[in-house]
Parts: C-alpha cells; sequence; structure tokens
C-alpha cells in the first residue's frame, strides 16, 4: 500500500482550498491517464479545463466525483481528505460511508444529462433531497421548484425526461444537482451534446450560477469562448499533466507553451 | 354425449379445477418473482460465494426437468424430513423453476440499463441499495416486461405438470372425468381451450396493460 505519511489529515489556514489535488495518479493497467496532478481550487472559483481529447480531463471530474479510483495521491475537499479517510493515525483509503459522506459537498452534471426517465423534471430534482438528504416532501418540493424556476424549466415540471429537448433536459440536470447543495459543482462537457441551437440556454444558466452563487465549480468543456468569457483560471491539459494555466486573458491571448499555442491554434482553424 | 350436455353436467368440478390452477398460478408467480429478483440480483453480486449460489440454483432449475424437480420436492425432500402438502409442493416446485427463467431476465434487465444512470444516482450520493431499488430496478423492470410475458404464458402451463402429484387443478379434474366416463375429446377439448382462454385472455392482456402502465409512469405513451 502507498505510504501516505507526507499527506495531512487536514488542510488548515486562511487559504485552505476548496478542492485540492495532490499528486494524484490515475492509470488504466500501464496506460498513465493522470500523471502527478497538483492543482488546487479556492472557494468560488470557476476553474475550466481545455485540452485534446485523451488528456484525462473529464478524469479529473470523474475522481472528483469518486466515481473513479485514483491509484496514487490524496483528493481533499473542503480540507478534508475525500479518497482516504484516517485510521490508526495515518491514512487508508476511503469505505463507503466515508465517500458517502464526503461526496455531499459535491455536486455534477454530465455530458449526456443522465435524468431518471421514469420520474418528472421535478421529482428528478426531489429524489436526493427527500431520499438521500431524508428532507420532507413539501420542504423538497419548494426547494426543487426555486431551482427549475432558477434555470427556467418551472413551466416543465411535471413533464418527464422523453418529453423535454437535450437543453431543456440538460437544465433540469442542473437543478437535480444544485438541490442537493453542494459546495462544488462538476460540469463534464455538459453542452458536448446540445444542438448548437440550445447551447446558450444552458450556458446561460451556468453563467448565472457564476453571478450569483459562491459555488466552486470545475468544468470541462470545449467551447473556448465560453470558457474564456466565464472562468476565473483556465487550465489545459495535454497527455495527463496541467500543460499551462491561467487566467483566460492570459492563456488564451498570450499562451506561453508550444503545445497550448498548437492546441488553441486548432481549434480556432476548426470553428 | 354434445359438449353442452358434457359442459351442464361437469362444469361445477371443471370450474373447482380451474380455481386451483389459477390458485397455483398466481402464488407460483409470486415465489417465482421473489426468486428470480433474488437470484438475479446475487449473480450480479461481486461476493463470489452469494454469486456462486445463485449461479448453482440457476443452473440446476434451468438444467433439469420440472417434472423431476416436482417429484423431488414432493417424494424425495420427505425423505430427509421435509414434508410439504402437495399443494403446496405444487407452487413452490413451479415458482422456483421459473424464477430460475426469471433471474436471467433480471440480470440482462439490470445489466441493459446504461451505465450514467448509475453514475447520476452516485452523484447525489444515493446509496448502493437506494441506486438499486429507486432508479435501476424500476428501469430494468420497464426493459424486461415482455419477456416476462412469455414466462408468465410458460408457468400457466406448467402448473398442469402438478396434477401428476395429486393436486385437484384443472388437468387432474379433466383426467377424473375421463376416466369415469372416457368423454376423451369433450374432456380434453374443454381443457384445451380454458388453458387458451386463460392465457390469451387473462395472462396476456394482463402484462400488456403492466406494460402500458408502465410505459406511462417513462412518460412515454
Amino acid at each position: 500500500m502507498e505510504d501516505m505519511s507526507g499527506y495531512p489529515h487536514e488542510l488548515t489556514g486562511e487559504n485552505t482550498p476548496m478542492v485540492s489535488f495532490k499528486n494524484v495518479r490515475k492509470s488504466y493497467g500501464s496506460l498513465v491517464v493522470l500523471d502527478d496532478l497538483d492543482l488546487d481550487v479556492t472557494t468560488g472559483e470557476m476553474v475550466s479545463i481545455i485540452g485534446p481529447s485523451g488528456s484525462g480531463k473529464t478524469t479529473v471530474l470523474r475522481m472528483l466525483m469518486t466515481l473513479e479510483k485514483i491509484n496514487g495521491g490524496c483528493i481533499y475537499v473542503d480540507g478534508k481528505p475525500l479518497t482516504h479517510m484516517p485510521k490508526n493515525g495515518g491514512l487508508v483509503p476511503a469505505n463507503e460511508r466515508h465517500l458517502r459522506e464526503r461526496r455531499a459537498d459535491i455536486g455534477m452534471c454530465f455530458q449526456h444529462f443522465n435524468l431518471f426517465p421514469h420520474m418528472t423534471a421535478l421529482e428528478n430534482c426531489m429524489e436526493g433531497p427527500v431520499h438521500v438528504l431524508g428532507i420532507s416532501k413539501a420542504e423538497a418540493r419548494d426547494r426543487s421548484e426555486e431551482l427549475l424556476e432558477l434555470v427556467g424549466m418551472i413551466n416543465k415540471k411535471d413533464e418527464h425526461p422523453s418529453r423535454l429537448s437535450g437543453g431543456q433536459q440538460q437544465r433540469v440536470a442542473i437543478a437535480r444537482a444544485l438541490a442537493m447543495r453542494p459546495k462544488v459543482m462538476l460540469f463534464d462537457e455538459v453542452t458536448s451534446a446540445l444542438d448548437p441551437e440550445v447551447i446558450g440556454e444552458v450556458t446561460n444558466v451556468i453563467r448565472g450560477l457564476v453571478d450569483e452563487h459562491n459555488l466552486t465549480m470545475l468544468m470541462v468543456t470545449h467551447q473556448m469562448g465560453f470558457a474564456r468569457d466565464i472562468s476565473d483560471r483556465v487550465c489545459f491539459f495535454y497527455g495527463g499533466k496541467i500543460e499551462e494555466q491561467g487566467s483566460p486573458a492570459e492563456l488564451f491571448g498570450n499562451p506561453q507553451r508550444e503545445r497550448t499555442q498548437q492546441f488553441l491554434s486548432a481549434v480556432r482553424e476548426a470553428v | 354425449m354434445d359438449i353442452f350436455e358434457f359442459l351442464v353436467q361437469y362444469w361445477p368440478r371443471i370450474l373447482s379445477g380451474v380455481g386451483v390452477t389459477v390458485a397455483q398460478f398466481v402464488l407460483a408467480a409470486i415465489l417465482g418473482i421473489a426468486v428470480a429478483l433474488t437470484m438475479g440480483l446475487l449473480k450480479l453480486s461481486t461476493n463470489k460465494v452469494l454469486k456462486g449460489f445463485a449461479v448453482t440454483y440457476i443452473e440446476i432449475f434451468r438444467g433439469t426437468s420440472l417434472l423431476v424437480q416436482l417429484y423431488w420436492i414432493f417424494f424425495v425432500l420427505p425423505l430427509f424430513g421435509f414434508s410439504i402438502d402437495k399443494f403446496t409442493a405444487g407452487y413452490v416446485a413451479v415458482g422456483m423453476n421459473i424464477g430460475a427463467y426469471g433471474a436471467e431476465l433480471v440480470r440482462g434487465g439490470i445489466l441493459s440499463v446504461p451505465k450514467g444512470q448509475w453514475e447520476a444516482a452516485l452523484a447525489i450520493n444515493m446509496s448502493p441499495a437506494k441506486r438499486m431499488w429507486r432508479i435501476i430496478l424500476p428501469q430494468a423492470l420497464i426493459n424486461m416486461l415482455p419477456p416476462w410475458g412469455n414466462l408468465m404464458i410458460e408457468l400457466l402451463k406448467g402448473t398442469a405438470l402438478i396434477s401428476l402429484i395429486s393436486v385437484a387443478d384443472l388437468m387432474f379434474v379433466t383426467k377424473q372425468i375421463n376416466a369415469s366416463t372416457f368423454l376423451s375429446a369433450q374432456a380434453f377439448g374443454i381443457a384445451l381451450i380454458i388453458y387458451y382462454i386463460l392465457a390469451r385472455f387473462l395472462v396476456t392482456p394482463f402484462m400488456r396493460w403492466l406494460e402500458r402502465f408502465m410505459a406511462r409512469k417513462m412518460g412515454r405513451a
């Protein structure tokens, strides 16, 4: 087992990041997907992750959502270890109970929405609050309707996902994730499966979240313009590492690394 | 004796046989669904012992004859100290047999639910059990309803075998009437028609209704 003695049981101090990846490694067999990733995201920050496919960017979000196990290092959320738990004075890989406790801070939206097809939009949003958080149905309904209002889907609250367009489904999915009151929201290529004309309705919702809420957000996207508009920081991933990161103005306006320049010019040509 | 005279004379006995057949069918169906669900879930378990148990069960009950299983439960188990009355032995044998087939349907239905549904359920922090019960199984059920319809008809027809351990079902009553009257064409003709009516006008419409009901729940209707 990996020696975890170098990793603290808790991150403390005034500038404790909301999310912290420390030397995180991920591989599938001999294929290394992420190589010693170090990434801190401060509370309320919006970080976009861009890069070519296969660069490990989606894996970053999936590890944070605990959909993928990590092979080394440690991830902290809100100062506490997510992938590990303290035991006998050391850190050991987290069990299901620890994961359930720590996962409560994180919400995620997927490329293909993944709404529950046997439930209406409202029921999708109420499911977690009622059956995971255990709050009353009436309260969960109020909370969910408020969020469906926020994403502009209140008039479709009683529709099943099969009756909604992709953009509408994705907005419900955002409401469903927010209903759990996460501290960190993850957006995994949330506009990639959408028709071009409805992308705006989803990006506008995310834009609203940046303005109104003190949410920490990580977003994997192929929409460079959107990333440039709303991010506090942009990370360019290449070959399982952060090749370059900086403010949108720096990274898009004056990229330093050759691979970043190549990637951005290739993307611009494609548009 | 024409068929109407035959019916007039024997309908009370035939009806009591139909009653037993329907009761056997319903009890076997309930047991079969419970067994199918249990074994289907166990077969998907990562625990090797539980999985092995389900695999063995399914192999035995699918790989051997229902009639032999029935005789085992009714005639052989008492030799080991487990005595079961014939009515119970009847639906237990049929239900356990159909459950083995149903287990494969349950397993297939669960595997047919897209991976994204598991991930979305995990992302709202559901426990593994809630993910299965509230998100995966309802969708799996919809996927596996059409083959379940077939299985239910197989089950109804399978109940005729219990007449061989003297449960007074439709088949048993028919054989009795035949033995005392030698009106074979009328007796077995009526039995044939009643089994067809039960399958075609009760079981099949009920399963169709269930499919439509579930489709409405999915907002597809």
